[in-house]
């Protein structure tokens, strides 16, 4: 049987609305905290009530800012706000207020690494068309109600990025392009959070995903596409492209044509459906907001916040595998958000060059492996580390030195993660964990292991290497974990003539 | 291309205004007469002239991002015809 969708290219064009993180909202100054009671902070601007007026916030207006130097693209020194007209009792006014002809984000590109099941990765560059601000709509609630739907209007008016990209995923393979959707998505999302404009949530809503999706015959023309909504989580974004580019061929195939129209992905049943009919198609008559004069950005006002712009995850990735010969692997999760990366290179500049490409790997090694366990089984984020990164340095600086050996130094890890000691010194002193690296009293010690154990001698002599791992531990256990490992090693083979 | 009825009754569905066919032939004749006159206007040559969005001179003026207001949310559900539990209530909408 064929590859699903063999012989059919999958065309993707992507808009994702991201949150902002101000405190209030883009035209009224309520508050824009998840999660209070229903309608707590819904102003009469974002009730829309006869005679209010909107008026810009400053800090939506920087984020677009700092998000559009981000992806190099044009700031427009003026950009206009536009009413999007329809009717929804969660968008009181009527209109939603947008940029539509002129949006404060013109252009710019992202680029991510693609990495496909059993392949090697690879580099992908999505260009973007456009950013615009604008402002989010309530919820309807539709349980309960006794056929009646709630309205909350709480999110009404929280400021919205809305970041569109051209259709720069073109891929023979329906896996494929999926994959590259969501490495896109990963990427954007990590550059919002890294940059501090949006808190990504996406169970909260923060950063919520739209895929237009379709197909056609590999050097075709663009065949007519659907766009999908509700992809509020990355696996489900993988699965519902998937599933919609598959259903379009497989229309195509049987003699249909796809209709354009928006679908909603259903998790549970892992399928699209359609939302909207053709026929009441969206026509949102747009013209400019009167209410609200043209935006204009001077340019010292980017400059100012160019100064401002942090160094970027694939910037500073780049860094790391030239700075410290680290790996893609370790790049990676090193910058999978801004606080890690700074964690990172606060415990290296702590470090010293002493260390140099050795002790930042061993950084690397306990950030992914007992920190890492640490904070996910606390559930705390590496900010609140109770372990700071000039600890952790002074930990690792006894390792490389050779004061102690792995075994302790987790022990004094867990130690000063409770908080029993304020340096990794006063840890070894206080439980004398200094390594055994004095070869007369290891050499006693491998001598009376021997002796203690025949069996074990006998049957690594017979080729059984278990059995010399078992007379390691032995030694080890004799030090009470004290032992130089490496050294160790070193005396049987010598004594056991391996 | 003149508008004919079925654009005006798109239109006014759209807006969510109910008309009459009487109320339908006048609006249309209305609405014709007008982009007659906007067809006369772009007869004018506007090569190197900015498009207009708003009469007004001047930008917009920005606030700075703080928490202002403090709604008052009992205050604003009195003046609904249906609330419960601090929601709207409305005609089922389900799309």
């Amino acid at each position: 049987m064929a590859v699903p969708g063999a012989g059919w290219e999958v065309v993707i064009g992507l808009e994702t609305h991201v949150q902002l993180s101000t405190a209030s909202k883009i035209f009224s100054g309520a508050s824009t905290a998840f999660g209070a009671e229903p309608n707590a902070q819904a102003s009469v601007v974002d009730l829309a009530l006869p005679g209010v007026l909107p008026v810009l916030n400053r800090g939506a207006v920087e984020r677009a800012i700092l998000f559009g130097l981000a992806v190099g693209a044009t700031i427009a020194p003026r950009s206009v706000f536009a009413r999007k007209n329809y009717f929804y009792p969660d968008l009181p006014k009527g209109y939603q207020i947008s940029q539509y002809e002129i949006p404060v984000v013109q252009g710019g590109s992202l680029s991510t690494w693609v990495t496909p099941r059993g392949g090697e990765p690879y580099a992908k560059t999505v260009r973007l068309t456009r950013a615009h601000l604008e402002e989010d709509a309530g919820k309807s609630l539709h349980e309960d109600f006794a056929g009646l739907s709630g309205i909350d209007l709480n999110r009404a008016g929280t400021p919205l990025l809305e970041i569109v990209t051209e259709p720069d995923i073109q891929v023979a393979d329906v896996e494929r392009a999926a994959l590259e959707a969501v490495a896109y998505a990963r990427e954007l999302h990590q550059l919002v959070t890294w940059l501090g404009i949006s808190d990504g949530n996406m169970q909260e809503g923060s950063f919520r995903c739209d895929a237009n999706v379709s197909v056609r015959r590999p050097g075709g023309p663009l065949g007519t596409r659907c766009e999908i909504k509700n992809l509020n989580s990355f696996r489900f974004m993988q699965q519902a492209i998937v599933h919609e580019a598959l259903r379009q061929i497989d229309l195509i195939e049987s003699g249909g044509t796809v209709v354009q129209e928006t679908r909603l992905y259903d998790p549970d049943r892992d399928e699209t459906r359609s939302m909207r009919s053709k026929e009441d198609a969206m026509d949102y008559r747009y013209f400019p907001d009167p209410d609200l004069l043209p935006l204009e950005i001077a340019p010292d006002q980017v400059e100012a916040l160019r100064v401002k712009l942090p160094e970027l995850p694939g910037a500073m990735r780049e860094r790391f595998a030239r700075e410290y010969g680290l790996g893609d692997y370790d790049c990676a999760l090193l910058t999978t958000t801004r606080a890690s990366a700074q964690y990172f290179t606060a415990t290296v500049a702590a470090l010293g060059a002493v260390a140099g490409d050795r002790g930042a790997k061993s950084v690397a090694n306990w950030m992914a492996g007992d920190l890492a366990a640490a904070l996910n089984s606390a559930q705390r984020d590496i900010v609140d580390s109770p372990v700071s990164p000039v600890q952790l340095a002074g930990l690792i600086a006894r390792v490389l030195d050779g004061t102690i050996n792995q075994k302790a130094a987790r022990e004094v890890f867990a130690a000063l993660w409770a908080g029993e000691a304020s340096d990794a010194d006063a840890l070894i002193e206080a439980r004398g964990l200094r390594q055994i690296s004095d070869s007369g009293a290891l050499e006693a010690m491998v001598d009376a292991v021997i002796a203690a154990n025949p069996k074990s001698v006998e049957e690594f002599r017979a080729g059984k290497e278990k059995a010399f791992n078992a007379l390691v531990g032995q030694v080890m256990k004799q030090s009470r974990g004290k032992a130089n490992p490496a050294q160790v090693n070193e005396l049987l083979r010598a004594r056991l003539g391996g | 291309m003149p508008l004919q009825p079925e654009d005006v009754r798109r239109i006014a569905h759209l807006a969510r205004l109910a008309i009459t066919d009487e109320e339908a032939d006048r609006t249309l004749a209305q609405l014709n007469d007008i982009l007659g006159m906007i067809d006369r206007l772009q007869a004018v040559d506007t090569s190197g002239v900015e498009p207009m969005s708003h009469p007004l001179g001047g930008a917009q003026r920005l606030r700075e991002d703080a928490v202002t207001e403090h709604p008052d949310r009992e205050a604003a559900l009195r003046n609904a015809p249906a609330s419960r539990d601090g929601l709207y209530l409305v005609p089922r909408v389900i799309e």
